[in-house]
């Protein structure tokens, strides 16, 4: 028997076909991830320039459309500049952590009926444990700087990470406990049954939990502490610049979406909607998340920075006592129904 | 084939971080070792169609422990750190002891006698709904649920400890 036959099996064929199905589906959600990230920063830029009265990019392009562009060509153009005495390896390292978890949180999402990466049993777990993979980056990269800025950052942020991870755990129990699955495609088809197709009514607490504490996660305002620009410069990465920047930009955001869509389809009913599309079957998906989007803007540009002493009391003495609260009444609920 | 390929990968990646742990003179490396230890080892847990296990393994271990051993050694003087000695001086005795020791074990391993087969197959896995995190959920609430409630009872001494520690005394 050749090689060529020990290696070519009737099968080879089709499992072939199966990973280049996958890769295709890769190249897709990472495009559009990326694309998304793209005009998350126009429009975070145009939505608060108008809630602060003021218009927000105007000058590439007609309002401003092509200013993204323009961005994404600087950061790539631009040194990657490296501070003296910072530990190399772990320097480089650490901005390609953040984006692999990132990115790779997307992978176990649905994004409409039967499209998602892979449909694993323990879909909403995996997000977690990227979630906190996720806060290795923010804190490596905080002490592979050596300054004093970036390493506050990565401290403040590596305590805030672990208190609001377990929040965002526990929120999320009660929706695992209603739909009796791990795997978020289940969990999507459970909701069905419920009223307007959504989880968000019968799991208000869990809901409420869980956008708090998702703000918290990707450490954006009014949680922002680890970047906090008027006591920290920019925090954990002050001292990154040109694609090392970048890669922790498209991180935070894609971050953003993430968390974005697991609300959408832990809570809001995923693809489903009032009525059915054609031909654009993640429509209401997608709706859904740019509303969660523009949610976070509106929130950033609203309320003030909490304090850290502030932060880690809503965290351990507010919101994981209502999180365990709702694991109580859920349970009970389920019982008596 | 396929499945030793990645047996031997994840056994040899987990040895050598293993080693890499408790040779890096900064305590930071160290720590990364072992968070790129803890991936393998789930990675393993993967291959045995324990996926629930995996998953735990990176929140609980990756995701809490290890950050807080980050924390701590984040705040120690590292410049004194990497200057002491990376072994201490009975560095050459605790080898051989720790090489006789694997040489005894994994001699008399095989005579062990093995353990029952239990119902528990991966196929008998695979085959039910919710697979892996739904079996341990049944068997811990119904089998196991007094050796269950006796080790939550720990944890929440242990909990109610640490705050005791934590708090300022009161003046009565």
């Amino acid at each position: 028997m050749s090689i060529f036959e020990t290696i070519i099996q009737p099968d080879t064929f089709d499992v072939l076909i199966k990973i280049g199905i996958i890769l295709l589906k890769i190249v897709i959600v990472v495009a559009a991830a990326m694309l998304h990230v793209m005009y998350a920063t126009y429009f975070e830029r145009k939505s608060i320039g108008h809630m602060q009265v003021r218009l927000g990019p105007m000058e590439v392009g007609p309002h401003g459309v092509l200013q993204p562009i323009a961005d994404g060509v600087k950061l790539f153009f631009k040194e990657d500049i490296i501070p003296a005495d910072a530990d190399k390896p772990v320097f480089y390292i650490a901005p390609v952590i953040s984006l692999v978890a990132a990115l790779s949180s997307l992978s176990v999402i649905p994004f409409f009926k039967g499209f998602v990466i892979a449909n694993i049993n323990i879909g909403l777990l995996f997000i977690l444990a990227m979630s906190s993979l996720g806060a290795y980056g923010i804190i490596i990269s905080g002490w592979a700087s050596n300054s004093k800025y970036s390493f506050l950052g990565g401290l403040r942020s590596s305590a805030q990470v672990i208190s609001y991870e377990i929040a965002m755990g526990l929120s999320l129990v009660g929706v695992m406990m209603m739909a009796g699955s791990l795997n978020i495609s289940d969990i999507v088809n459970a909701q069905a049954a419920y009223p307007l197709r959504v989880y968000a009514i019968p799991q208000m607490l869990g809901f409420f939990v869980f956008m708090v504490a998702g703000i918290a996660e990707t450490n954006r305002a009014p949680f922002d502490l680890p970047e906090a620009e008027s006591e920290l410069v920019a925090g954990y990465f002050v001292e990154y610049s040109g694609i090392r920047f970048a890669m922790f930009y498209l991180s935070e955001y894609i971050g953003m979406i993430v968390i974005s869509l697991i609300a959408v389809v832990c809570f809001l009913g995923g693809w489903s909607g009032p009525f059915d599309i054609p031909y654009v079957p993640f429509a209401w998906l997608l709706l859904k998340v740019y509303f969660f989007i523009f949610f976070y803007y509106w929130i950033r540009a609203t309320l003030p920075r909490y304090r850290y002493d502030q932060l880690m009391s809503l965290g351990w003495k507010l919101l994981i006592p209502l999180a365990l609260l709702n694991i109580v009444i859920t349970g009970i609920a389920k019982l008596m129904l | 084939m396929l499945a030793e390929i990645f047996f031997a990968y994840f056994a040899v990646v987990i040895v050598l971080t293993s080693i890499l742990v408790i040779a890096s003179r900064n305590p930071v490396h160290s720590v990364l070792w072992m968070l790129l230890l803890f991936f393998h080892i789930a990675g393993l847990y993967l291959m045995l169609d324990a996926e629930f296990l995996a998953a735990i393994q990176i929140i609980i271990y990756a995701g809490a422990i290890l950050v807080l051993f980050l924390f701590v050694v984040l705040l120690l003087n590292l410049k004194e750190e990497i200057k002491g000695r990376p072994f201490s001086r009975i560095f050459v005795i605790a080898l051989v002891l720790a090489i006789g020791m694997a040489v005894v074990i994994s001699s008399t391993m095989k005579l062990l006698p093995p353990g029952p087969v239990g119902q528990y197959s991966m196929d008998m896995i695979r085959a039910t709904k919710g697979g892996n995190s739904s079996i341990i959920g049944r068997v811990m609430y119904t089998e196991f649920l007094f050796p269950f409630e006796i080790a939550s009872t720990i944890l929440l001494v242990a909990i109610i400890g640490a705050i005791v520690l934590a708090k300022k005394r009161l003046r009565s």
